[in-house]
């Protein structure tokens, strides 16, 4: 019961929550990270998530990221400045913060039965959003 | 006189050649100059570049890197005049000169690419030489 109400709590974070909110509003993070996906608004990880994130790029998802260290800097302190609240679940079996968004538990309930397996290979990967969603660089989740 | 320009001078007969034989612009001759002067430091026989093997760089199966980029073209395909994709999903840029016509003309993105894009593919770092003669190619495209 516990559980289910965390669920249904973060769920109406994540549904109701603007799309002013989900904007990525510093130039240097959008450049850098929209150059392989969306720059992800930074409150869909908790801080502690952006920052073992952001001090993993050299192996970030199987690619190199690296940024240069002012960069690195800059954007790691925007995203933990803007990050989403702290989620003690946001770990994995190691007790690691996760770092893949679609790995929370209000990104997998977003999405249950949502996607259909055509639409998924469509997109390739979770992590391409404006597959689905047209708005997403601009904020706009919520046109499912 | 400084030390780019120096070098660059060193190399002589060579760079002219490079010159004539990239039909990009000044950024990418720019550019593809810095590579020359890095390939020439790390190598005192370096004579110039060699778009054929830059080409056979680029579309070789590599080891060492991601299993899901062994090559170039796994994220860039294999006719750099259409568009790439990222493993995200992102569109990537043709990366010929002749259809991204500011491709290779800043340096500190083409560092920051080959360093991240070698990595990825082979594992380590690629040296001056095949990072130059990738660039060479892809200038002449």
């Amino acid at each position: 019961m516990k559980r289910r109400l965390l669920a249904v709590a973060a769920l109406t974070l994540a549904t109701t929550s603007h799309a002013a909110d989900r904007m990525v509003t510093d130039e240097l993070t959008k450049t850098e990270c929209s150059a392989c996906h969306i720059a992800y608004p930074p409150r869909m990880l908790p801080a502690a998530s952006w920052e073992a994130l952001m001090a993993g790029l050299k192996d970030h998802f199987g690619e190199d990221a690296t940024l240069d260290d002012a960069a690195l800097t800059h954007i790691r302190d925007y995203l933990v400045a803007n990050a989403g609240r702290d989620d003690a679940k946001a770990v994995d079996a190691e007790g690691k913060p996760v770092l893949r968004i679609s790995e929370l538990r209000w990104f997998k309930h977003e999405h249950s039965e949502e996607v259909s397996a055509a639409s998924f290979k469509k997109a390739g990967s979770w992590a391409n959003c404006v597959a689905c969603h047209a708005g997403a660089e601009k904020g706009q989740f919520d046109d499912e | 006189m400084n030390r780019t320009l120096a070098v660059v001078f060193s190399l002589g007969l060579s760079t002219g050649i490079l010159a004539d034989a990239v039909a990009a612009g000044p950024g990418q001759d720019a550019v593809i100059a810095d590579y020359a002067e890095k390939a020439k430091l790390a190598d005192p026989a370096f004579t110039g570049f060699d778009a054929a093997a830059g080409k056979a760089f680029f579309f070789a199966k590599h080891v060492g890197g991601g299993a899901d980029t062994p090559s170039c073209t796994s994220c860039h395909t294999e006719d750099i005049t259409k568009p790439g994709q990222t493993r995200a999903g992102k569109t990537i840029d043709p990366m010929a000169v002749s259809v991204t016509v500011d491709r290779l003309t800043d340096l500190a993105k083409v560092e920051k690419w080959i360093r991240r894009n070698c990595n990825s593919v082979l594992g380590r770092d690629c040296t001056p030489k095949e990072a130059g003669d990738v660039l060479f190619w892809l200038a002449s495209q």
